[in-house]
């Protein structure tokens, strides 16, 4: 197993190097502003760019570029917020987008896997169907469109919230912001409640048909019992790794919702970078670098939860 | 031992042979059903799911909604936008939705409620006694209130969103001057109204009324801020223009009523030919002579004047046509790679699947903006978009036909066909490739809301512009009206409740196709 996980891992960060190699070459074509336009700045901007290697051969650069990342320097905002340094913005915004994730994790996790053993444990009766069609409603319909509308109901008509952070120098983990996101969380919330009762639900009816489940209420478990302690141990297996993927995949996902709520989080802050004119391209290396790595970081725990649901799924064999 | 030579030369004649059974009843079971084709099968399972069926047609009529609604619902007015260069829509925003039949209901008859103070209440009153058009369309009565932005009685009231509007100032060429004066007479019907005289009298002596306040709306002798200035038995007195002596100036049509004949109407700039008349026009009558029609949009209109109901289906129509298009696309692209992929697996598999894990993990926001970044220039924004859903998008497709591959390439009658001498090129897609059809089809029908989806969030956060005056998403429509949200939900909520819908219909639908096609996948997911 040991051999196998190392391998993917290996396999993720060559990925990752790879697809930041395209972008950077990518971005490298395009042209970059002339630091005359900076004004009093183009001092700085050049020397920035100097440091960067901007004027070197791209290979030159290129490998600059991992010498400089690494060490945390990713070098100067240029249009979105001039003069400012990438790496600190981002760290200065990541509390929030990370605050919402958190939030709405603890939050999705107990509902979702409550309603989720709730339904399985009332297979085909009216509370799965009810719970059922809910999960069908919540995980098709995007998750904008109720965003908009806890925001009109909540914030705009019963006025219980703020529509967005109103203090930001109380940091990301205050209360106070706390109240000002709880739609942002609800909203966000919702998918993912939705997502974990389904999956909870398809794992545990398996589970319960198993004959190890007879066996038990045979040697007189109570039926909670049972579920419990056998029916539950055996269906978390899979589950909380999917959890896990869960909640290192939807820091991507708080795009929209960070968005529609105003909150200076990273998905904002990429949204501004790439709005921006020209389109802050410092700020993009370092933001794709990090949905990338988000995604594969999930994809390699998904995955590693699929051998667990399964050994006996060999890929790649011939015939 | 029998002697084979003697068979080989032995010459038997035809009439001696005979048939064994001839005549004689076979007992073999004889099937009373006809045989069942797959897909016949799969439809037969499909149609008894009913949650699916019902999906099925609602798509069908989101669908028909978008590629019938611009037959009735295009007009002079929404010409006037997407073909034409006039930007007297931008005047029309913010209408509410109204449909004819529903007047007075309270009820999709573009009203809303408002609590508004006594000056707007004022306001309202005397715009009704110039035009005859009432904006206050029902009184619910009065509200005390007393905080820091407002104090004392409030009115609480249903408004015409189409009347509150009230006047426009509009600028007209000579000729088109002319056209309006003549059709206001043809049809006996007010468009222009006269002047107000808004210029403070600096002789003390100077008696006469004057409207002080800048709103177009008052006409009626009143100070700065529109507090009226009262004539006898608290009558609002005119404080319209007289005796225009521009030269350019004439004015021969219809005069509102208490006209004596020296009313202004309108206000002449340049000279000669090339004057130009400046007219203080009643928007909803204007409209009526601009376009044809009483102003009634069953959407209402968005804070830019377009029609909401137009735009949504275009924007509908061409999200159907991405979809379908993209779909199709990354449908062929998929099913070759994942066929050969699953076929011959061993270092080609491996070999693929890393090119697709590269591929796979480029968070599709990035491919977009490097999409946008370097090839919008060339082929277009949608152009660009197209590219980046192609880029990645059939790896789903891909891995799907792998699995098939995978499941059907061991079983038996993939080998008879090789023992009988088969090429791979024909086992691929002579035998193997129809027993995953099935995968693929449901595989196609989930690509098109996953595509809609991501088309939809995209111009939501702005990564992609696909909103102007001739085209339109669903996407560019929310993002739009989302800074309107507080105050006119409407811009939103037919944009949203379309993409709930279909989004929900979609998954539904490929569900019950899934479950039909490949039965022993069955609640799997949910």
């Amino acid at each position: 197993m040991l051999k196998y996980i190392l391998k993917r891992l290996a396999l993720a960060l060559f990925v990752f190097v790879v697809i930041m190699t395209i972008c950077f070459v990518l971005i490298k074509m395009l042209p970059s502003l002339p630091p005359e336009q900076f004004g009093k700045d183009a001092q700085v901007i050049q020397l920035r760019r100097e440091q960067l290697g901007y004027n070197k051969p791209i290979m030159e650069q290129y490998f600059i570029f991992w010498g400089q990342a690494l060490k945390g320097n990713w070098g100067i905002s240029e249009s979105l917020y001039p003069m400012s340094d990438v790496w600190d913005t981002f760290v200065e915004k990541l509390p929030y987008t990370v605050a919402i994730n958190i939030y709405s994790m603890l939050i999705s996790v107990p509902i979702g896997l409550a309603l989720g053993i709730f339904a399985a444990l009332k297979k085909n009766k009216w509370q799965d169907q009810l719970i059922s069609t809910g999960v069908m409603v919540f995980v098709s319909v995007p998750s904008f469109v109720y965003a908009l509308l806890i925001q009109y109901v909540l914030c705009f008509k019963l006025q219980w919230f703020n529509h967005t952070i109103m203090d930001y120098t109380q940091g990301a983990f205050a209360p106070s912001t706390f109240v000002d996101m709880l739609p942002a969380v609800l909203s966000l919330s919702f998918g993912t409640i939705a997502g974990l009762t389904r999956y909870t639900r398809a794992e545990l009816t398996e589970v319960l048909t198993n004959d190890f489940m007879l066996l038990a209420r045979t040697k007189g478990l109570t039926k909670a019992q049972a579920t419990v302690r056998h029916a539950m141990r055996n269906a978390m297996v899979p589950i909380f790794p999917m959890i896990l993927g869960e909640f290192i995949s939807i820091m991507s996902g708080s795009l929209i919702i960070e968005g529609i709520f105003g909150i200076a989080g990273v998905g904002k802050l990429y949204i501004g970078a790439v709005n921006a004119i020209p389109p802050d391209y410092n700020f993009f290396m370092l933001l794709s670098a990090f949905y990338t790595l988000i995604g594969l970081v999930a994809g390699v725990v998904i995955d590693l939860s699929y051998g667990f649901i399964d050994p006996r799924i060999r890929m790649g064999s011939r015939k | 031992m029998i002697d084979n030579k003697n068979f080989e030369n032995m010459n038997i004649d035809k009439s001696l042979f005979a048939f064994a059974h001839e005549g004689e009843n076979l007992h073999d079971t004889k099937f009373d059903t006809k045989p069942v084709s797959s897909l016949r099968d799969a439809m037969r399972r499909f149609t008894k799911n009913k949650g699916s069926v019902v999906a099925a047609c609602i798509i069908l009529i989101l669908l028909l909604f978008a590629l019938i609604t611009p037959l009735f619902a295009e007009s002079a007015y929404t010409d006037s936008y997407s073909v034409g260069t006039d930007v007297t829509y931008l005047q029309y925003g913010y209408y509410l939705p109204k449909t004819k039949g529903f007047e007075g209901t309270g009820f999709w008859d573009g009203t809303k409620k408002e609590e508004i103070n006594q000056a707007t209440y004022r306001k309202y009153m005397a715009m009704e006694q110039e035009t005859g058009r009432p904006v206050i369309t029902k009184e619910l009565g009065t509200v005390e209130i007393d905080d820091i932005i407002n104090k004392g009685t409030l009115h609480v009231v249903r408004i015409d969103t189409y009347a509150q509007k009230g006047m426009l100032n509009v600028t007209l060429t000579q000729s088109q001057y002319d056209a309006l004066l003549k059709w206001q007479l043809e049809n006996d019907i007010q468009v222009i109204y006269p002047q107000v005289d808004r210029t403070k009298p600096t002789d003390p002596n100077d008696k006469r009324p004057v409207c002080l306040s800048k709103d177009l709306n008052i006409w009626y002798a009143c100070d700065i801020k529109g507090v009226p200035v009262y004539g006898p038995g608290k009558t609002l007195v005119p404080a319209y223009l007289k005796n225009n002596t521009h030269p350019e100036y004439y004015y021969n049509s219809k005069r509102i009523a208490g006209d004596d004949g020296t009313y202004s109407y309108a206000q002449v700039t340049g000279s000669g030919a090339k004057s130009n008349f400046v007219v203080r026009v009643d928007s909803y009558n204007y409209f009526l002579y601009k376009y044809g029609e009483e102003p009634c949009f069953a959407f209402g209109t968005s804070s830019e004047g377009y029609d909401i109901l137009t735009r949504l289906a275009n924007g509908a129509r061409f999200s159907f046509l991405l979809a379908v298009l993209v779909s199709l696309i990354n449908l062929t692209i998929g099913a070759i790679y994942g066929a050969i992929e699953g076929y011959y697996g061993g270092v080609v598999d491996m070999t693929m699947e890393r090119i697709v894990d590269i591929l796979g993990g480029i968070p599709f926001m990035v491919v977009t903006v490097l999409f946008q970044l370097h090839l919008a220039q060339k082929v277009g924004v949608v152009g660009a978009l197209i590219y980046a859903f192609v880029l990645t998008g059939w790896i789903g497709m891909a891995s799907r036909v792998r699995m098939q591959f995978y499941r059907f390439k061991s079983q038996e009658y993939v080998l008879a066909a090789r023992t009988l001498g088969a090429s791979d090129k024909r086992i691929i897609w002579r035998h193997i490739f129809p027993n995953s059809l099935g995968t693929i089809i449901t595989g196609t029908v989930l690509v098109i809301p996953g595509v809609i989806f991501s088309e939809t969030s995209l111009a939501y956060l702005g990564i992609i512009n696909l909103g102007s005056s001739s085209m339109s998403s669903i996407g560019s429509m929310l993002s739009a009206g989302q800074q309107y949200l507080k105050d006119f939900p409407h811009i939103i909520l037919f944009p949203a409740l379309f993409i709930a819908l279909l989004m929900l219909s979609f998954n539904l639908f490929g569900n019950g196709l899934r479950d039909a096609f490949n039965p022993q996948l069955r609640g799997s997911e949910g």
